[in-house]
């Protein structure tokens, strides 16, 4: 096998054929700008205005509770800052321990400044700790921000419970949503979330386009300013190829959405299956979790992450590794610590992740190389057992 | 992705003299599953005295794994005291250099090689252990190490020093120590710089104050507890009573009160000013809190 086979799809997605062809005349024929007064620029509005729908579909929500961003950190950004902002009396954050950067750095960050932080901590499985959640909720509550599943484990949260439970207090909830959108239902008009994040590359558009739902009424300071668009609530101009490759993607995703949790959750479990039969010393974290139907990490004792993914690469097949030294940091990451994943493991877990453009024939040819990988670390490494 | 010379992917997908001797004439066990690498170096010597045969075992990444093999193609042939002049430099030089981050790799080789010396000249008794002070809790680096690593490389900021050999890289709580002892090897160097020493301000308004204390707990303190999986807030400040509650793991901690006064205290003495005093906030003095395992 020459190709790519690509097991990365946390990381980033392949932009769909349908969703290029859709783009494709935004960049030399339909250029305009669609605040402009001349027909030429404002058509391309009304393609934007679809966009719009297209989205607010797929979340189950009214098209102007749809605000385009730049990307999911932008989103996750914008609904913090933003929620923090419109309240300035209340001094107290809740998050997870086991948040995407794009939240657990911000909400930090905020927390230097003098705001109240509480870090929400996780079972050995990640899953979250609900009852401590309901401890930490008070009246100085501004804000709490819970993912709705995992980007590494691919655990997903009880999200629906969690929303409830906060917004009956009078409490902003915000859920950053990248991982699920596509691959779980969401429909907002049933839903007690506030604020909700999701980003188009995850999602088979191209990178360089977010949304960020906001539930009419909800109150939320704009974080970039200096302009009209949408509605105020994000200045500058449209990224309108993003755009209408967001809303085509995600009528995509809506449209394949079964195919995610039956054919490529097969196809993960296939994968499961065959790599902890044919390899020692390995098993999927949170495995007894609910979790994605995409998503794979699994520890291979012993040996280290890094090295795994490099004789993987050799042989054309891409993941990522919770390991130290592929993050360029020291110390692994911060969700398996979090769980309380042994060192043993921590640093030898791979992920792998699914989209609905993997074969069968992908997994076995991962399943019948990947033995003789760890077989051949192990030989190298002082710590496995003979 | 990292910038990997040929020479290292090489050595890397062909690793040369993997396993371990047995009844080698000299072991060095250095690293650990913890931090991410650890390697086991054995060799024989023949009846001149040099290396025979030299093997190694790594866990660790990539580049952890290509400068073992280097190593001990660098040290066959050689006589003990030839051995023992290899640097960490001479390791990351003869794989075409190693991308800065990497370099730890490359010490890890040359403490090794020491350690596989030592245990032959103490007759297999002497194992390799931490001399002197730590400086880095979180990864086990004393201040002779870094002292070392400094001046053999050169290094003039905490970032390298972190690169070279991990130490400041985990919760970042002793950031300050490694620069006093950049500061000191450098000063001791020819091209000594004037060193910035830190200074109290000598007057500040309630604001001003009040922005320091929230400053150094959050510069100077919160990452130590934080590796711990605690934390601190501030919650009052009353002229030079500064009024403080721990959180998480340290809400429950026994230790708290040592804390309190070792960490939190004097390191706001050191920073803000000198008649600080902390205490804990009354009401939510540590209450039990449910936690898991």
């Amino acid at each position: 096998m020459n190709k790519t086979v690509y097991f990365d799809n946390n990381a980033t997605t392949k932009v769909a054929p349908e969703v290029l062809a859709a783009i494709e005349p935004y960049f030399c024929e339909l250029y305009g700008n669609p605040s402009s007064m001349h027909t030429f620029g404002g058509q391309v509005g009304h393609n934007i205005r679809d966009a719009r729908q297209q989205t607010a579909d797929l979340l189950g929500c009214e098209p102007e509770e749809i605000v385009f961003t730049g990307c999911g950190t932008e989103s996750d950004n914008a609904a913090i800052k933003g929620a923090i902002a419109a309240q300035p009396n209340k001094r107290k954050i809740i998050t997870s321990r086991v948040e995407h950067p794009a939240v657990l750095q911000v909400c930090r960050d905020l927390e230097a400044e003098g705001y109240t932080l509480a870090e929400i901590g996780v079972d050995s499985q990640g899953s979250l700790d609900i009852d401590q959640l309901e401890e930490e909720l008070d009246e100085s509550v501004a804000l709490v921000t819970i993912m709705h599943a995992n980007n590494e484990t691919g655990v997903v949260f009880p999200i629906e419970q969690i929303a409830e439970m906060v917004t009956s207090r009078g409490i902003i909830f915000h859920t950053d949503a990248v991982q699920t959108a596509g691959k779980i239902p969401l429909d907002m008009k049933e839903s007690s979330i506030d604020l909700l994040s999701i980003s188009g590359h995850k999602l088979h558009a191209p990178k360089g386009v977010g949304a960020l739902y906001i539930r009419k009424g909800t109150r939320i300071k704009p974080f970039i300013v200096g302009g009209h668009q949408e509605a105020n609530r994000r200045a500058g101009t449209e990224n309108v190829p993003g755009i209408i490759g967001m809303g085509k993607a995600c009528e995509l995703a809506k449209d394949n959405i079964e195919d995610e949790n039956t054919r490529v959750k097969d196809l993960r479990d296939r994968l499961e299956q065959q790599v902890v039969a044919k390899c020692s010393n390995c098993w999927v974290n949170s495995k007894e979790a609910p979790r994605l139907p995409n998503t794979s990490n699994i520890s291979f004792e012993y040996i280290e992450g890094e090295a795994i993914l490099l004789m993987l690469d050799q042989l054309g097949i891409c993941a990522s590794s919770g390991s130290a030294c592929t993050s360029g940091s020291l110390e692994p990451s911060h969700v398996l610590r979090a769980m309380g994943v042994p060192f043993t493991a921590a640093h030898g877990s791979i992920r792998f992740s699914l989209s609905r453009y993997n074969t069968a024939e992908e997994i076995d040819y991962l399943a019948e190389h990947i033995p003789a990988v760890i077989e051949k670390l192990r030989e190298l490494s002082p710590f496995a057992k003979k | 992705m990292w910038e990997y010379t040929d020479k290292l992917r090489e050595h890397f997908f062909n690793p040369r003299n993997v396993g371990e001797i047995e009844n080698p004439d000299g072991l060095g066990d250095v690293g650990s599953l913890a931090c991410g690498d650890a390697l086991r170096l054995t060799f024989k010597l023949d009846e001149n005295g040099r290396i025979k045969d030299a093997r190694f075992k790594t866990f660790g990444c990539a580049s952890a794994i290509a400068t073992s093999s280097v190593l001990t193609e660098m040290m066959k042939g050689k006589t003990l005291e030839e051995a023992e002049k290899i640097t960490n430099k001479d390791i990351a030089d003869y794989l075409g250099g190693l991308p800065e981050q990497k370099m730890h790799c490359s010490v890890m080789g040359r403490e090794a090689l020491e350690a596989a010396i030592e245990n032959y000249r103490t007759g297999g008794q002497k194992k390799h252990e931490l001399e002197g002070k730590v400086v880095c809790t979180c990864f086990g680096v004393t201040e002779e190490e870094i002292e070392r690593i400094v001046a053999e490389n050169n290094l003039t900021t905490t970032e390298q020093v972190t690169n070279y050999c991990k130490a400041g890289g985990g919760c970042g709580g002793c950031l300050g120590e490694i620069e006093k002892i950049i500061e000191n090897v450098q000063g001791q160097q020819a091209h000594k710089k004037p060193t910035p020493t830190h200074t109290r301000p000598k007057k500040l308004t309630n604001l001003q104050k009040i922005n320091l204390i929230q400053q150094t707990i959050n510069e100077q303190i919160r990452p130590a507890l934080r590796a711990h999986g605690g934390n601190i807030e501030l919650i009052d400040v009353e002229s030079d009573k500064v009024i403080v509650a721990f959180r998480e793991m340290c809400a429950q901690c026994h230790l708290a009160e040592f804390t309190m006064k070792e960490v939190v205290e004097s390191k706001l003495r050191e920073f803000v000013s000198e008649g600080i005093v902390v205490e804990e906030e009354e009401q939510s003095a540590r209450q039990p809190h449910k936690h898991r395992e």
